[in-house]
């Protein structure tokens, strides 16, 4: 972006001094109208912080005082308007009424900028979420940027919340409620144009007209928008409850309300109050004072730091890759490639021959129809992934990664190739997900330069990246790792060179405990429910299906080797009999069409509580010895590793946080339990003692 | 060379010369049910990217990009600007495109040619693309007449007025290909000119469909042996991967040829659909370069380009454009038929090329027609397409003219041979010769 953003500016404005104000700037154009500036002290992007909300208050003071025609509300970020409220904050919530209290404030707030007796407009671009599109909603227009990767949203209800600076109220009455809703149910964030045609803003323009269109709508009073009348039917009393009911079921096929209140509770919000504005917003108020002090909260909110903590690992200094060389067009290898080229990286792919590359090119034109709408960009995405079959890119590339067969010699021939024809200063990366990279790195003349960039399936799923070093990978090497896994929007996760790493080795004796439960007896669909009702996004037989059993069975193999312990028969069995998970057709599961067929379960010989603890307690016992042995560096990476990569119930927090919240001893006493009954596979780690210190 | 020995006593006046270092084209894919599964500029970017990543310089040190192309889809206006950004040759290369009938890739390189002669260019990009299964429906002036009319109706009651002077006519679509098959001037369809120029030396339908049961032959044969490495593989959205012209037919033979009716003149036509060139999606580019460029980037020499001939004759013998082009450029440059190794002439019909050369040893002819004194003499038709040409590869009329080039070095190169000549006729009644040597 450019200065097009960098609103107001110029000769023609004149500042009005806001006294003890460090993020908002006041300032009067020649046409009389009012431009208040929203600008975060020291930070790339604004959120709502207290102290904003504060300053807000003395800047409206001074705005009343101004006495202008009108009232333009914009952010000087290059980044957007404002991010949302401020994360930073949310722990020290921990009093439901006085949390309602303050939410309360804020509201009273907004309603005096809502309530000016000159015509207020939002000039809203980039990103404008949560909070920062309440605050967008409280003046009386919105005008957005229909360019410039513009996105308006609710995502609180990914943090285990829902709007609380009457979101609620005004996105229904700007939208209606179905549109309102679904907003604020799936969190999911919308472009300008999109928005316009949902009433959530007035007009989306492009940049070019931004400044005009906000001119145009704080310049006089304009007709306020409103939704059509088709889309304001569903808010009547009598439809409301029927209205509801309908979405508390959509709701209920992606979450329970026991694990994740938030979503049933707009509902409730909406179906109680919505003929009474003041009262939806007090009921608001105290739904998210009490939402906030949910352990579900705590957890997202927690994960969603981790997750900025991720990020941070790839903002050092070292320089964002541009050009990505991919060696193996396998699922893998193409999913990474297309990826990269998704996320605005020069990409080459290179395989033995183009006809094994056809299925990754169908894959990756599928992925590009689904995520880019733009033609121009689209066309712009196809043609930044080139087939190489030459590997005429080794030699351009910044970051190259090997995908090819899990094959220690094949990749050390592959490497040693690559080295000679790569820049220096590019990083060889190998995704592999079994092979020590001490394997690998004795054929280079400059082990240094190898890194494990090890990706999972699906890749555009999938967040999480394990960047592993070993002793010889230099700091340097990691660094440019981890700046390119951030650089195509990955979370990268600095992982010690262990067999099966972190995600691979946790979940392999959970995986391995289902198949034991399989040989005993419990039904397939008892054994992946009790999963998912623990809150797991995906069982564990389905699960080891998708990531292929030919492939789980490697990965035990290796983890067997290494630990001890044996691997399944059920698993070898499927493998010997070529039934290797969804790729094949068919595995635990048979598939139709990519999705497994269910079928009603048999009976459970076990105890219910007895098959989920021991796939659990084997994956916590598991998760417990890579804290002790130091595979990666702290608990916190266990848990966001774990939730990230695999779906590990994130209202949960992670193994450990769950562990914790559960009573480690109490967990360790299970441990002991089920090695009495079940063998010694259930010993606790000595490492749980790591666990019994404090937070 | 001449331009080493010549650069001591008259290195003003020598012109600089022109190299081409390298070149590359897609598979040239035959159109069989409607529009294929790339568009003209798809299939340039694709060749493009593998030409460009080999190179040791990056896409932006071009100094032009020139692309032949004479049917770019509606949102391809100067596609060579289109294909030069969506090639990564960033804002400041510029780009143009060029047309001349189905010599329109040849003149792409000369135009090339021209700028690095003209001291303007040091590295340019040309070439040609076309996606003939592409070529849109068009609506007649009558419908585009009614639907102006239409888009300008202010009242209910002229709109009732205007549906009421529709016709079925209205409604009869044009097809684009097959007007720009046919000659506007003389009103010949291209199939009817090569009937003109093989009635005049008395060609059979049976000599025309042997030569392009060889052209098969030879073309599969260059796949087998592996000889087409100016091809680079494409994979469509569908995931399915095009690594070999696929007009081909090894299994061609005299008889199942001799079944085909006869299309342009139905009842005593000899020009069929089996002797002609094939309706042909395909892009190929080639990278020219100034001596100083093949220096300062070290770039290996596939060819000089050492002169091009352009020709015009009687739009309904257009088929002798070959003769009227190349006759001359050997007597300017003092060469016999025994100094030209290879010879590539585009297939545009069996019969035309089979005209050409008997016109090339016809000494009336080149008297009448060029006022040359005597015969050019017999092409060994050993040396000529010896991989075979557009009737078993096809011929996408924008692309043929650089793919021509562009095969005849690699034949040169590969037989270890030094000279050779490009021709190719021109729908509207021209003929382009290029002559090459290899370093």
């Amino acid at each position: 972006m450019n200065a097009e953003t960098e609103k107001p500016a110029g000769p023609e404005m004149e500042a009005i001094a806001l006294d003890g104000v460090a993020n908002w700037r006041l300032a009067r154009d020649a046409d009389e109208l009012l431009w208040l500036t929203f600008d975060c002290a020291g930070a790339s992007a604004n959120t709502l912080s207290s102290t904003v909300l504060g300053e807000l208050a003395t800047a409206l003071d001074a705005v009343h005082a101004a006495r202008g025609r009108g009232l333009v509300v914009t952010s000087a970020k290059v980044s957007g308007f404002a991010a949302g409220a401020d994360i930073g904050e949310f722990d020290d919530m921990r009093d439901a009424d006085e949390t309602a209290r303050q939410v309360m404030e804020v509201h009273a707030l907004f309603e005096r900028l809502e309530r000016l007796d000159i015509p207020s407009v939002a000039r809203v671009h980039g990103f404008c979420l949560g909070g920062g599109l309440e605050l967008a909603l409280a003046c009386r227009h919105v005008v957005a940027a229909a360019d410039g990767g513009t996105r308006l949203g609710f995502p609180e209800v990914l943090l285990g919340i829902h709007p609380g600076f009457g979101g609620t109220v005004r996105a229904v009455r700007y939208c209606g409620a179905l549109a309102a809703l679904d907003l604020m149910l799936t969190g999911r964030s919308i472009d300008a144009r999109r928005a316009q045609r949902l009433g959530l803003v007035d007009r989306a323009v492009p940049m070019r007209h931004l400044d005009a269109a906000a001119r145009h709508f704080a310049g006089s009073w304009q007709p306020e928008r409103a939704p059509a009348r088709r889309a304001r039917l569903a808010g009547h009393r009598l439809a409301r409850p029927l209205v509801a009911a309908a979405m508390r079921r959509e709701v209920g096929k992606r979450a329970s309300e026991q694990h994740y209140p938030a979503p049933y509770a707009v509902i409730r919000l909406w179906r109680e109050h919505a003929d009474d504005e003041r009262a939806m917003l007090r009921a608001e108020a105290r739904s998210i004072g009490a939402l906030l002090t949910t352990p579900t909260s705590r957890n997202l909110v927690r994960l969603f730091k981790l997750q900025e903590r991720l990020k941070g690992f790839g903002r050092g200094d070292a320089a964002a890759p541009r050009r990505v060389h991919v060696v193996g067009a396998g699922t893998m290898g193409g999913d990474i490639a297309a990826w990269c080229a998704l996320r605005g990286m020069q990409v080459t792919l290179q395989d033995r021959a183009a006809e094994y590359m056809g299925g990754a090119f169908k894959r990756a034109a599928k992925l590009f129809d689904r995520r880019v709408r733009d033609r121009a960009e689209r066309l712009a995405v196809g043609d930044r992934l080139v087939m190489d079959l030459a590997g005429d890119g080794i030699a351009r590339a910044d970051v190259i990664v090997e995908a090819i067969v899990e094959d220690a010699a094949a990749k050390r021939r592959l490497f040693r190739e690559l080295e000679a024809r790569a820049r220096p200063d590019a990083i060889l990366a190998t995704n592999t997900s079994s092979i020590p990279l001490a394997d690998i790195a004795g054929a280079l003349d400059d082990p240094a330069r190898l890194v494990g960039v090890h990706f999972f399936n699906p890749v555009a799923r999938m967040q999480l990246v394990e960047v592993i070093g070993d002793a010889t990978t230099s700091a340097a090497t990691l660094a440019r790792a981890q700046t390119f896994v951030t650089a195509i929007d990955r979370l990268p996760l600095p992982t010690a060179s262990a067999p099966g790493f972190l995600v691979n080795r946790v979940l392999s004796p959970y995986l391995q405990e289902a198949m034991i439960l399989l040989d005993e007896g419990v039904p397939v669909g008892v054994i992946d429910a009790t999963a998912r009702e623990f809150g797991m996004a995906m069982g564990p037989l389905e699960m080891a299906d998708t990531v292929g059993l030919d492939i789980c069975l490697h990965v035990g193999e290796i983890l067997a080797g290494a630990f001890g312990g044996d691997v399944p028969a059920a698993l070898r069995r499927k493998v010997d009999e070529r039934r290797l998970g969804v790729k094949s057709g068919a595995g635990f599961y048979d598939y139709a069409k990519g999705k497994p067929v269910r079928r009603k379960s048999g009976e459970n010989p076990l105890a219910a509580a007895d098959v989920r603890d021991r796939m659990l307690l084997r994956l916590l016992n598991e998760a417990v010895a890579c804290l002790r042995e130091g595979v990666v560096a702290d608990a916190d990476l266990v848990d966001v590793g774990m939730v990230f990569a695999t779906g590990f119930a994130p209202f949960r927090g992670g193994p450990l946080n769950y562990a914790r919240d559960r009573g480690v001893s109490e967990v360790v006493g299970r441990l002991r339990q089920l090695e009495a009954s079940c063998g010694e596979r259930f010993h606790p780690d000595e490492g749980w003692s790591l666990l019994e210190t404090p937070r | 060379m001449a331009t080493s020995s010549s650069r001591t006593t008259a290195a003003r006046t020598t012109p600089r010369a022109v190299y081409i270092v390298d070149g590359a084209r897609t598979p040239f894919l035959k159109a069989r049910t409607g529009p294929g599964p790339f568009r003209p500029s798809d299939l340039a970017v694709r060749a493009g990217q593998a030409l460009l990543a080999r190179q040791p310089f990056a896409p932006d040190a071009l100094d032009e990009v020139v692309l032949g192309c004479i049917m770019p889809g509606p949102e391809e206006a100067n596609i060579a600007r289109v294909v030069a950004l969506r090639l990564g040759c960033g804002e400041r290369v510029p780009a143009w495109t060029v047309q001349r009938n189905c010599a329109t890739g040849m003149q792409a390189i000369d135009s090339a040619a021209q700028a690095i002669l003209l001291g303007r260019a040091e590295l340019v990009l040309a070439g040609g693309t076309e996606a003939m299964s592409h070529a849109p429906v068009l609506l007649g002036p009558d419908m585009a007449r009614w639907l102006a009319g239409w888009a300008g109706a202010r009242s209910m009651k002229e709109r009732v007025r205007l549906v009421g002077e529709l016709r079925p006519g209205h409604f009869k679509p044009v097809i684009a290909l097959l007007l720009g098959l046919t000659d506007p001037v003389v009103g010949l369809s291209m199939g009817q000119t090569a009937e003109i120029i093989s009635r005049r030396y008395g060609i059979t339908r049976a000599d025309m469909d042997a030569y392009a049961v060889r052209s098969h032959q030879r073309l599969a044969a260059a796949q087998a042996d592996g000889r087409l490495d100016e091809i680079v593989p494409l994979i469509d959205a569908g995931g399915k991967v095009h690594e070999h012209d696929d007009g081909v037919r090894a299994d061609s033979s005299v008889d199942k040829l001799a079944r085909l009716k006869p299309f342009f003149d139905r009842e005593f036509g000899n020009v069929t659909p089996g002797n002609s060139s094939q309706i042909t999606d395909g892009a190929a580019w080639l990278l020219l370069a100034s001596e100083e460029a093949v220096k300062q980037h070290d770039l290996p020499v596939l060819g000089r380009l050492v002169d091009t001939q352009w020709a015009a004759l009687d739009p309904r013998q257009m088929g002798f454009g070959p003769v009227h082009a190349a006759a001359p450029l050997l007597r300017r440059r003092r060469l016999g038929l025994d100094r030209i190794d290879y010879w590539e002439i585009n297939e545009a019909f069996a019969g035309q090329v089979l005209a050409c050369l008997r016109a090339f040893a016809d000494p009336d002819y080149l008297r009448a027609e060029l006022g040359l004194r005597s015969a050019i003499g017999d092409i060994d038709e050993e040396r000529l397409n010896v991989d075979g040409g557009a009737i078993a590869l096809g011929h996408p009329v924008g692309t043929s003219g650089a793919r021509i080039v562009l095969h005849l070095l690699k034949v040169l190169e590969q037989r270890d041979a030094k000279r050779g000549i490009a021709a190719i006729c021109i729908g509207g009644g021209q003929g382009g010769a290029m002559l090459l040597e290899r370093p």
